[in-house]
């Protein structure tokens, strides 16, 4: 059993197992970090961004001043953002029989591998993943889509270059993998091959394996998955939560008795408690509001802005800010709170209960029907119109390099008044802030990360008890900016196996046992064809040694055996003792038998019948195996 | 083991439309499917006799699981008695949907048997309450462990919201029990589907039987022209309903129809429930039909442009309208009111869209009846049309066919139906697939007989031992093969002997004979031996012979010696020695040399 490790991010894990003869891809993450290298797409025509200086290599060349400007005292790639794909050359991509997804966050690379590896198999996923899926992936096609950029750099990336450019440029990985975002008709081409799954149902592929998925507590269908063979178990635990957010709780029991558990997608923010954040959140955004200043939350359209409407729900009327207008910007804005809706089944016990009511599962619903939060496909069009200030607006993408959330951080990046609070933790802030430097606008750091912490998969791995750990080199040793926190690693026994991108791990696995199915009567015995081939007489009667006769155990009492002899028939027995035993002789046939603990031997003319009698009363005292 | 097991099944909702509720034994394990009541009955038939499953003894001790399909009532009506005045305490399984609106319709129905037509000895609210809490509810395609060796997996089966079939396994042994299912999409809901899960028993609803389905588009035109008809010529219509299931379905043929016909005659629906009922669709929407889901974001089909809040004072209102209001059977309510103010209308219609229990208005007027006594000795002459139409989502026998096709079962037994299309369904589905197909009276047993298989785990190493000797395992084909099976907790392994003796710390014990064979040889003992390996060798060429420089000989594992004899010089003693393990192979070499060795070219 062998896992190919074709990501090197922890939280956007793509492996590949191979697993009797099956070929199973989990999950396929898209790191899209590498974007934070690219100049952001403003949405409205922004003097700034489009007069930057272009930047050229200290000996004065200036062949790269196209791709590269200068913003902020720092370098930026000027073009279409592109992203970092997972390594495509490891394994042969068109020998992947399935793939399994475990949550929306962890399918956006999906059409590159889906539309150009030549894959003909199956995605796995449940309805709420790919839904949800598929609204992310239209978001970000179309906050790219919208602002056309004919250039796309690549002069840059060559390494004799690379090396020549200023940090972080110098430093980025993989750029000849980096790939311009996909269409449309590849989003729904490549979800077209996806088939659903509910929780718990068991899915036989080839006959060979079985995948279940199970209930992960991060996102609405987020799912961890058993692969499983009648005798061999692999747990894949991707983004998973112990929190009660709004998805169905975590299921912990399944992974139980596992030989190994594959361990991805832990909290980013490991230092921060999400019930803090969700706290500093609100009074950071009531502090910014109450002294008439707007709020900008880069977010996804789906997740945690759900969680974070409710609690807004909760606290807008006692912070006295039910004046204040909310809006969600977004292509799939109405789309995500529509779907959030639907998926009851999916849900918390608390939040299902409401379905039976009936009554809608988010309290944004409320929100909606009262005017005070609205949701508009972009600025442009009615948002124009309603917009009023101070307001709150929730809006992508959370790298700051498109969608709408460029606009209004060159709109409100000058007043001090305002705050960006930055809650998603995908991006590092510092760097996605780089480009409006510099900044008069607030900004607040919340990264609201629900996935597991280092104590609760600690306890976990107490719980379900996996013979082997394999995660990504990333768990096994502190963060690097606090090398000193021993307790933010991953500590269990025996040491987690790690990965890292473009490696190849032999598992350790000992398969040994195998599911066949017996018959409560043997199966007549298959009479020999009767070939016309010549063949010596005497071969053909020859024996098949390949039947298999029983082991014997057991040993033989002496006294008994002279008796069961005399019984038989047998007269004029003499009984030597040995050493190890005793010889029984039968004068009268010349046949000498000796007996001892493990081995009886008999030995005698060639009298068939003679010996066959001896045998047979031997075997009453032996058993067989 | 023996090699037959049975489960025997004693079957309620044999031939009669009426309630369902069926008993199965599968493996040891104890299901009912379904608690239905019988709509037509007001008296003790109303509720399955739960004596039959027995005797002496708790139902909760003898009862592994309750699965209910689906929220009709003569599918889940007789659950709260079941649960909470016969007594139950153990799961009950249905899916979201149906726990949703299971309870507002079986509080629906008490209403009317307990409030209206004061009924003693019938279940409480407080009753329907707690026998909801017993509920699990379960997703589609999940498998549900009930315990360790019991479990069931619901599968999308049409029908009305919520609508599940359900598979139920033990070991290798399983069931499929249908429910009520339609394999065509309607106006609101996909097709049933389910996989090729081969069942040992198929158990399908029949109501439809011989059917074949001229029936639901051409019902669906005909139900729209009349509305039409009536209203063009400005006359009223009435459509009593129950809130939830056909309501919505009819609802949605209304609503597109005046869309495409661009009609402005109003469609009103007796407010309270419906609002609700048509809530409970917007949020179990991924249980309709594709095309439902798909738009729905865009345009959620149970949010009606056409369709209206009624209002009481709108009945009286001048000029042709569409109403439906509650409930169904004309017994009560809004919709009797309605009926009142205007049957003495020839000009009007009502269309009754489903079944009416005897005694209700709605029963009186299907059967003819057109002058009705009312309470106050009025009598109410009917002037108004009277038309029925059924618009239940059953499968035809062609989806029913259909569906035996799918899943591929060993034997179907078909319930839920009349006795005569069964009987015409159960010929031709013996015919096409030649499997057995039952169809038990109320109250029968059917026992069927499975051939188990047993599953085992074969440790790799006996079955690469096995694989080594060049014949590969052909599919489905059984084969011999030699080794030990050892039962431990329940799990069953075969391992190679040696493995067993290891895993049960015994040792082996070796049984092995050396026979003497008596040759007439003058030659010394090392030419003998030579002799004999020139003739084995010549003879046994699949074998593996040689000589050993110490001068014995092999064949295999058996060892051959050639001695002197101690009287007569002129003959020596071969002595041949093996293991019991090679004792076929011991005694044939014996018998060969016995023979003689052919003579030695001089």
């Amino acid at each position: 059993m062998k896992l190919y490790c074709l990501s090197g991010h922890p939280t956007l894990p793509c492996n590949v197992l191979k697993f009797k003869s099956t070929t199973i891809m989990l999950d396929c993450g898209l790191d899209m970090t590498s974007t934070l290298n690219f100049l952001p797409l403003p949405l409205v025509q922004s003097p700034r961004l489009s007069n930057l200086p272009g930047w050229s290599l200290k000996d004065g060349s200036v062949f790269l001043d196209k791709e590269l400007k200068e913003c902020s005292g720092h370098v930026f790639v000027d073009s279409v953002p592109e992203f970092c794909l997972p390594e495509t050359e490891l394994i042969d991509l068109s020998t992947v029989d399935v793939i399994l997804i475990s949550n929306y966050h962890c399918m956006m690379a999906l059409p590159y591998i889906t539309e150009h590896t030549g894959f003909t198999g199956t995605v796995y996923a449940t309805e709420p993943t790919v839904q949800i899926g598929r609204l992310l992936m239209e978001e970000l096609v179309n906050f790219i889509e919208r602002v056309p950029k004919a250039q796309s750099a690549s002069l840059w990336k060559n390494k004799d270059v690379q090396r020549l450019l200023p940090s972080p440029l110098k430093d980025a990985v993989e750029v000849t993998t980096w790939r311009r975002c996909y269409t449309m008709q590849e989003v729904n081409s490549a979800l077209s091959k996806i088939q659903l799954v509910g929780y718990s149902q068991k899915i036989e592929l080839f006959g060979a394996v079985q995948v279940t998925p199970l209930s992960s507590g991060y996102a609405l269908g987020s799912s961890n998955w058993i692969i499983q063979s009648h005798y061999e178990k692999v747990s894949y635990v991707s983004g998973s939560s112990l929190l009660t957010t709004h998805p169905q709780p975590m299921d912990q029991a399944s992974l139980k008795n596992s030989d190994v558990l594959l361990l991805t997608g832990l909290t980013q923010i490991p230092t921060a408690n999400p019930d803090g954040m969700v706290g500093e959140f609100c009074s950071n955004l009531a502090l910014t509001v109450r002294n008439g200043g707007n709020v900008l939350v880069p977010c996804y359209p789906s997740g945690v802005i759900y969680d974070l409407l409710e609690c807004l729900y909760q606290y807008i009327d006692s912070a006295g800010l039910s004046s204040i207008p909310f809006y969600f910007i977004s292509p799939v804005a109405n789309s995500s709170l529509e779907f959030s809706q639907i998926f009851a089944e999916w849900l918390c016990h608390n939040k299902q209960s409401k379905v039976y009511l009936p009554e809608p599962p988010f309290p944004h619903a409320e929100l909606i029907q009262t005017n005070k939060l609205k949701h508009y496909p972009s600025i442009h069009g009615d948002f124009s119109n309603d917009f009023r200030q101070p307001c709150v607006v929730f809006t992508g993408h959370p790298s700051l390099r498109c969608g709408d959330v460029v606009h209004f951080m060159e709109l409100w990046g000058k007043s001090s008044l305002n705050t960006v609070i930055f809650t998603e933790p995908d991006f590092s802030y510092l760097e996605a802030l780089a480009p409006y430097q510099p900044l008069a606008m607030k900004c607040v750091y919340c990264p609201i990360d629900t996935r597991l912490n280092f104590i609760q998969v600690s306890k976990l791995l107490k719980e379900v008890q996996p013979l082997h750990v394999v995660c990504p080199e990333q768990y096994t040793q502190p963060p690097p900016a606090q090398s000193h926190r021993m307790d933010l690693m991953i500590d269990c026994q025996p040491p987690a196996m790690s990965y890292r991108r473009a490696e190849v791990l032999a598992l350790p696995f000992k398969r040994r046992y195998e599911k066949i199915e017996i018959m409560p009567e043997p199966p007549p015995r298959p009479t020999q064809p009767t070939s016309s081939k010549k063949r010596k007489r005497v071969s053909e009667d020859v024996p098949d040694c390949k039947v298999l006769k029983p082991l014997l155990s057991g040993s033989i009492p002496v006294e008994q055996f002279v008796q069961t002899l005399e019984k038989h028939g047998f007269s004029d027995i003499k009984v030597e003792d040995t050493a190890k035993g005793h010889i029984v002789l039968l004068q009268e046939a010349e046949t000498l038998i000796q007996l001892e603990e493990d081995s009886t031997h008999i030995i005698c003319d060639n009298d068939e019948t003679l010996r066959v009698r001896l045998r047979d009363l031997v075997l009453k005292f032996l058993q067989k195996f | 083991m023996s090699p037959h097991r049975v489960f025997p099944l004693p079957v309620w909702a044999g031939q009669d439309v009426g309630r369902s509720c069926i008993l199965v034994s599968i493996a040891g394990k104890n299901v009912m499917l379904d608690c239905g009541m019988h709509m037509g009955y007001n008296d003790d038939r109303r509720f399955p006799d739960f004596s039959y499953i027995t005797q002496s003894g708790r139902l909760t001790d003898f009862l592994d699981c309750v699965i209910i399909s689906h929220f009709h009532l003569d599918h889940c009506g007789a659950l709260p008695y079941f649960s909470e005045m016969v007594g139950y305490d153990g799961p009950i399984y249905m899916t979201h949907p149906t726990q949703a609106i299971c309870p507002i319709l079986l509080e629906d129905y008490r209403k009317i048997a307990v409030d209206k037509k004061g009924e003693a000895n019938f279940f409480t609210s407080q009753m329907i309450k707690d026998c909801m809490k017993k509920v699990v509810a379960v997703h589609l395609h999940q498998t549900v462990q009930v315990d360790d060796e019991l479990e069931i997996k619901a599968y999308y089966a049409g029908h009305v919201l919520g609508a599940a079939m359900f598979q139920i396994k033990v070991g290798s042994e399983s069931v499929v029990y249908t429910g009520d299912y339609n394999m065509t999409p309607d106006r609101h809901l996909g097709a049933a589907w389910i996989d090729k899960c081969r069942p040992n028993l198929l158990i399908t609803e029949s109501t439809y039987a011989t059917t074949i389905r001229d029936s639901k588009r051409c019902r669906e035109r005909d139900f729209l022209k009349k509305v039409h008809e009536t209203v063009e010529r400005g006359g009223k219509v009435l459509i009593p309903v129950f809130a939830l299931g056909r309501a919505q379905e009819l609802c949605i043929l209304l609503e597109t129809f005046w869309e495409r016909m661009n009609l402005k005659v109003p469609i009103y629906f007796s407010t309270g429930l419906t609002e609700k009922a048509n809530h409970y669709y917007k949020l179990f929407i991924t249980w309709t039909n594709q095309k439902i889901r798909k738009t729905f974001v865009q345009r959620n089909m149970f949010e009606f442009k056409h369709i209206k809040a009624f209002d009481r004072a709108f009945a009286d209102n001048p000029g042709p309208m569409v109403v439906f209001a509650t409930p169904g059977m004309l017994h009560a309510g809004q919709s009797l009111q309605i009926f009142r103010k205007w049957a003495g209308n020839e000009k009007n219609m009502v269309i009754m869209p489903g079944y009416c229990v005897q005694g209700t208005v709605g029963h009186k007027i299907l059967s003819g009846q057109r002058k009705l006594e009312m309470e106050g000795r009025q009598v109410l002459e009917v002037k108004m049309q009277v038309e029925y139409m059924s618009f239940s989502a059953h499968a035809d026998a062609k989806g029913i066919m259909q569906l035996v096709g799918q899943a591929e079962p060993e034997s179907v037994l078909l319930v839920h139906g009349e006795a005569k299309k069964m009987e015409f369904l159960r010929q031709k589905i013996e015919q096409e697939f030649r499997v057995s197909c039952y169809m038990p009276a109320n109250g029968e047993t059917v026992t069927l007989p499975t051939s188990p298989s047993i599953p085992v785990g074969i440790s790799l190493g006996l079955l690469k031992r096995e694989m080594a000797q060049g014949l590969l395992p052909e599919a489905k084909k059984p084969r011999l093969l030699h080794g030990t099976l050892i039962m431990k907790d329940s799990s069953f392994r075969l391992v190679s002997s040696e493995q067993a003796l290891k895993e049960l710390g015994l040792t082996e014990h070796q049984l092995r004979f050396t026979c003497r064979v008596h040759l007439q040889d003058t030659r010394k003992e090392q030419e003998t031996a030579l002799r004999v390996y020139s003739h084995l060798k010549n003879t046994l060429k699949d074998h593996c012979v040689q000589h050993l420089p110490d001068g014995s000989v092999t064949v295999e594992s058996i060892l051959i010696q050639a001695a002197a004899h101690s009287e007569d010089p002129g003959t020596k003693v071969l002595l041949v020695s093996w293991t019991y393990q090679d004792e076929e192979l011991g005694s044939f070499l014996t018998a060969l040399l016995k023979n003689g060795l052919p003579q030695a070219p001089s």
